[in-house]
């Protein structure tokens, strides 16, 4: 798998706000720290069933997130540690979750795959592939027919999804009923393990998006400056039209699949070839070449990343377990 | 007062009813609307309330399906149809995958306050793509809520309290019903919670529910011509089932005959024997529990084979002679 020109990070840092880019740097550390502690946790067997990293793909969530407002409602995939968190979640109650402690966002129910947050309307983590896409019209319907004008709903996938007959049924509903879904394909080249040229005819994303009628553009992925600026076009355009806008995402999963995952279907050379697009050293680079980051502030950033994961390793491990007695609660509402 | 109307008739009054009563309730499928729905419940609906309210849907089954889990997630609430319960299956992921499971694997912080219709059920020769009878299927999940009204009163009175479930309900309205004509009482029930007893006997119990309701009740009619006294119950509630009522007919007669359109194999009859043989009940049985099912076939085209694939009274009543040892 070639790597693409346009993931050159091309963007002229010194045409955003130093604080603005500070912060797209801290929001892809707290991702990064926070995941790179999870797979240590997995090791010592505190963090149990599937873990999938977004490591790699952090300026995706990072460049998105900014863009949504309290009112828009976000659906992620399985892989949505960084999309939790940067949507508002405590990493605190993340890591309670994937620790299955009640203190979990999910009460523990869920653990890494089903994170879930009413407060900041973050309807999960689906461990469905192409499972959010109907959902995310769903969400969109009902914000036009309660009259909630101005909300968008971001519906991340992967390009594995692209393969469901989901996606094209939601494309073509969010299309046909005119709904404000903003449809957002992380393309990390692997589904699994199949890579997308071994699992679709036509690769070209956007003109499948297109066939729908929904207008679609393709994006540097491992450039955050690059997504923000994408999404946040995208998400006016949603909002204001009430028609749904597809992005595709060019990213890269730096991570294995899972924890189960022996990485047969790449070479390491080709994990490391792309690792020179970091999202997180790229950016870094930039922002110290212009004069607009000091070595002292980045390691300030990521001290704070660090210790914030520590804070929350703790409060998970304080947490407690859900007593047995409501093992059955939450099925349905209690009466 | 009680007036006399069709089951169809009743779903249309029930459907007229949410729509005017909760602006957040809308009704989508496929040909709700000009069509008039494949079965015209919602006849006269698109134009009494308009697109927004009752919405033609492509044939995206998962996708429209899909979309009910999230508007009701959103807040509105919506009522999904399904042409019949075999082209659920398409919807299967978004029935069982997200609406069942979303208040659990939320740590209860979502609901899906989803009511989705579908037709069930053999008998007008539709052959086996149209015809079967999986309400068992769905039954078997937790987290959904399955009706099935075998009366013009339940397909009057079940709607309007499935939208009140803050979970999701699956609706199954056999097609033989939809011509049933039946008296509805005023006030009706409301009810969603409890089986019925349609006829109380001595003899036996023949417990049952939807399409096979009439069939129970005219085999319990020549019984009672050979001095056979069958009590029948309408589960109505497939899930939760009411354990209390299948409790108290069965220790009332002592004999169990479960009569069920679903294959016999794997069956909400298998379930409903084995919850009474293993428990104290089974002491109190004078004879083994008896089920009558459609025959292990996928429901044929040819009138004489579909008769003779699904229970009739005649098997009914052959089957309760054979409980009372006649």
């Amino acid at each position: 798998m070639n790597i693409p020109e346009s993931l050159a990070f091309r963007t002229d840092v010194r045409q955003h706000e130093r604080a603005f880019c500070h912060d797209r740097l801290r929001d892809m550390l707290r991702i990064r720290r926070l995941e790179e502690r999870c797979a240590q946790l997995y090791g010592e067997q505190k963090i149990r069933g599937f873990l999938h990293l977004y490591i790699g793909e952090e300026a995706v969530a990072a460049g998105v997130m900014p863009n949504l407002a309290p009112q828009d409602n976000v659906v992620a995939t399985y892989r949505e540690h960084g999309h939790a968190l940067l949507r508002g979640l405590r990493m605190e109650a993340i890591m309670a979750e994937m620790y299955g402690k009640q203190e979990g966002c999910s009460r523990g129910h869920g653990g890494s795959m089903h994170l879930f947050d009413r407060a900041t309307r973050f309807y999960g983590g689906n461990a469905i592939v192409g499972g959010g896409l109907a959902l995310a019209v769903g969400l969109a319907l009902a914000d036009v027919h309660l009259g909630r004008e101005g909300a968008v709903t971001a519906c991340f996938f992967g390009e594995g999804a692209v393969a469901e007959g989901a996606f094209h049924e939601a494309l073509n509903l969010a299309s046909l009923w005119r709904l404000p879904v903003l449809f957002l394909c992380e393309n990390n080249l692997y589904a699994m393990g199949t890579a997308l040229a071994r699992s679709e005819a036509n690769i070209e994303l956007t003109a499948l998006a297109a066939s729908h009628g929904v207008e679609a553009a393709q994006v540097n992925g491992m450039n955050v400056l690059a997504v923000h600026e994408a999404a946040r076009e995208a998400v006016r355009r949603v909002r204001q039209t009430r028609t749904p806008r597809f992005l595709e995402l060019h990213t890269y999963r730096f991570r294995a699949h899972s924890m189960f995952d022996a990485e047969l279907y790449r070479d390491k050379s080709e994990v490391e070839r792309w690792k020179q697009h970091g999202p997180i050293h790229g950016f870094t680079d930039r922002l110290k070449a212009a004069g607009m980051l000091a070595e002292e502030e980045f390691q300030a950033l990521d001290r704070a990343a660090l210790d914030e994961v520590e804070a929350a390793v703790r409060f998970a491990e304080a947490g407690r377990w859900e007593p047995v007695e409501r093992l059955l609660d939450d099925v349905v509402a209690r009466p | 007062m009680s007036r006399t109307l069709s089951y169809r008739e009743a779903l249309r009054e029930a459907h007229r009813e949410a729509l005017q009563r909760d602006p957040r309730v809308f009704l989508m499928g496929e040909d709700v609307g000009r069509y008039g729905g494949s079965y015209a419940v919602s006849k006269g609906l698109l134009a009494e309330f308009g697109e927004q309210r009752v919405r033609d849907t492509p044939l995206s089954e998962l996708g429209f399906v899909g979309a009910g889990v999230g508007a009701a997630l959103g807040g509105a609430r919506p009522i999904v149809e399904v042409m019949t319960v075999n082209f659920s299956l398409l919807a299967l992921d978004a029935i069982v995958n997200s609406a069942a499971l979303m208040r659990h694997m939320s740590g209860g912080q979502f609901g899906v306050p989803l009511v989705i219709r579908m037709a069930t059920g053999a008998g007008r020769q539709l052959a086996a793509q149209h015809s079967h009878s999986l309400e068992n299927w769905y039954a078997h999940v937790p987290g959904l809520r399955v009706l099935a009204p075998a009366t013009v009163e339940d397909a009057r009175g079940m709607l309007w309290s499935a939208l009140q479930d803050p979970d999701p309900v699956v609706i199954f309205e056999h097609a033989q019903l939809y011509n049933l004509e039946g008296e509805l009482p005023e006030p009706w029930t409301q009810d969603i919670a409890h089986a019925a007893l349609r006829r109380e006997g001595r003899d036996l119990s023949i417990v049952t529910h939807g399409g096979c309701l009439p069939k129970a009740l005219e085999a319990a009619r020549q019984l009672e011509g050979e001095g056979i006294s069958a009590e029948v119950l309408d589960l109505r509630v497939l899930r939760p089932l009411d354990d209390v009522a299948i409790a108290a007919t069965v220790a009332k007669t002592r004999r169990l005959l479960v009569v069920d359109e679903g294959w016999r194999s794997g069956s909400l009859a298998a379930e409903l024997m084995a919850r009474v043989v293993e428990s104290a009940l089974f002491y109190e049985l004078d004879a083994p529990p008896a089920r009558v099912c459609s025959e292990e076939v996928p429901i044929p085209y040819a009138k004489h084979l579909e008769e003779a694939a699904l229970p009739q009274p005649a098997k009914i009543v052959a089957a309760a002679r054979r409980l009372l040892g006649r």
